[in-house]
């Protein structure tokens, strides 16, 4: 190993994860909000909005992020004079828009069924003791119905980011540079890819374990409930820290 | 005791014709099956009345039809003199007006079987969650009373836990601290003590008969042969939908006339 060469390698590569976070965290957070909708259409027990909500999972779940990407970024081309009509061009000719467009729209569905499965998991009897004091609507799902079904939702959704930081990398393909993106580079320029692929594998791994922590450290923010009080047993805390 | 928990206790009302409530040959059926067949049911202000009745009699269903948690096929429910309003729709009955609705709900407060405290507050966040957020009183006022209903139910020491940290005793008085908390004209216990372990039984139910002897208006479900007699001031004993015997307890625990009430009496000692 030329330990040299892979020290330049990293700090080639580290340019690359502004972009990657940036990526990875644009399409968490859109897909989230794309989500949230989705996962109400499916609840909503109105069946042409759980129709529709159902089919975009299937088909978004069922084809692979690569042929999203790839249909998006080629395939919305054929249709320029319309969107050109519609003043969307602009973002479709950017190949960012283009990975930010299919990275949301395939976490969007992934997401609806975490958030959904979380929706559905809150307990009915707290629905009900928020309707008979007088709660309903929005005011009942902000606070309670939504509360609770994020603390639920939270761990499944902490995998979910972490594929998406790691689906960026499909990004590269339509030539974003990003860390995999300047990997691929750096091989065609010095043939060495053992050594460029475990750099960048390092650094990936490096982002997920800090995203990791950060999900935990909200993970255990959210839910004192489910510790033991801090005044009981002081001793039993501390072997657990 | 305190001049807060005067402060706290509803007026009682000089020459209120309407009474609390008021409830019209209420009828209810899930599926196929008729749970209630035509129950009248009226309470003053100050009323204690017990609801007795087998597993399945529809004792239940009929309180949570009074703050329409369950929705009545028929019949007619008035809270204080207000009428809820009701509408036919494709699934049956419904509210005809959720805002109506909401706005009873938050007179009429409920304590619940199995405590339904909400897991991801604490007790003092559950008291005071409906007097901010529904009833949109000052937050600083609804802390100050929530303590003060928290000391009165004894559990101000526990203020900062959360609910899954206490025994069931303790939510359940938690519970009743939640439903105080809304200066509820009327309360509704949904079998109060049923889900507590038998030590745990008396300590709510000390709390539930201050609460008689403050003069506030409650409606019981229970299997609290004792609470029936002693608090109450009225027994309503249903069986299989409909009002089988009616009086003040002392009349019919000594003197049953129904058949059935004396068989239920009795397996309840």
């Amino acid at each position: 190993m030329d330990f040299a060469f892979m020290r330049d390698t990293f700090l080639t590569l580290i340019g690359g994860v502004p972009l990657t976070l940036n990526l990875a965290f644009m399409a968490v957070g859109l897909g989230a909000i794309l989500a949230l909708l989705l996962a109400l259409m499916r609840i909503s027990g109105l069946k042409v909005l759980n129709w529709p909500a159902q089919a975009y999972v299937f088909v978004f779940r069922g084809t692979p992020l690569l042929v999203q990407i790839f249909l998006i970024y080629y395939g919305l081309g054929q249709f320029r004079p319309t969107l050109q009509e519609w003043g969307l061009w602009v973002f479709f000719r950017e190949p960012y828009w283009c990975a930010v467009f299919a990275l949301t729209l395939n976490t969007a569905a992934y997401a609806s069924e975490i958030i959904r499965g979380g929706l559905q998991s809150v307990p009915h009897n707290q629905v009900e003791a928020a309707r008979a004091c007088g709660m309903s609507g929005f005011l009942l799902f902000r606070r309670i119905v939504f509360p609770i079904a994020v603390r639920q939702a939270l761990p499944a959704y902490g995998s979910e980011i972490i594929l998406m930081v790691k689906a960026t990398s499909l990004a590269s393909i339509i030539t974003m540079m990003e860390i995999t993106g300047l990997a691929a580079k750096l091989i065609s320029q010095s043939f060495r890819a053992v050594e460029v692929f475990v750099v960048a594998g390092l650094i990936y791994l490096v982002l997920n374990f800090i995203i990791t922590r950060i999900i935990m450290a909200i993970e255990w923010w959210l839910s004192p409930h489910l510790r033991r009080p801090p005044a009981v047993e002081p001793r039993l805390e501390a072997a657990h820290v | 005791m305190s001049n807060g928990v005067a402060a706290l206790s509803p007026h009682v009302a000089s020459s209120e014709a309407a009474p609390a409530v008021s409830v019209q040959n209420l009828r209810k059926s899930f599926g196929s099956l008729e749970v209630l067949k035509g129950v009248s049911l009226n309470a003053r202000e100050g009323d204690v009345i017990s609801i007795l009745g087998a597993s399945g009699s529809g004792k239940s269903t009929m309180l949570r039809c009074i703050n329409m948690l369950e929705v009545p096929d028929s019949g007619e429910i008035r809270i204080g003199g207000e009428t809820i309003g009701l509408k036919k729709s494709r699934r049956g009955m419904e509210p005809a007006d959720q805002r109506q609705v909401d706005r009873i709900r938050s007179r009429v407060a409920m304590v619940f079987q199995s405590f339904n405290l909400w897991s991801h507050m604490t007790i003092l966040e559950n008291v005071i969650e409906a007097p901010v957020h529904v009833q949109k009183r000052p937050k600083a006022e609804c802390i100050a009373e929530a303590e003060e209903l928290l000391a009165k139910v004894g559990i101000v020491d526990k203020r900062n836990q959360y609910p899954s940290h206490l025994s069931g005793g303790q939510q359940q008085r938690a519970a009743i601290a939640r439903a105080l908390a809304m200066h509820p004209k009327v309360m509704l216990f949904d079998e109060p003590t049923s889900a507590l372990d038998p030590e745990l039984v008396g300590e709510v139910l000390r709390v539930m008969r201050s609460l008689a002897e403050e003069g506030r208006t409650m409606l019981v479900v229970t299997h609290e042969m004792g609470f029936a007699r002693d608090v109450s001031n009225r027994v309503v004993f249903l069986h299989k939908g409909v009002v089988e015997e009616e009086g003040a307890p002392a009349e019919v625990f000594e003197a049953p006339k129904s058949e059935r009430f004396k068989q239920f009496i009795s397996s309840h000692r």
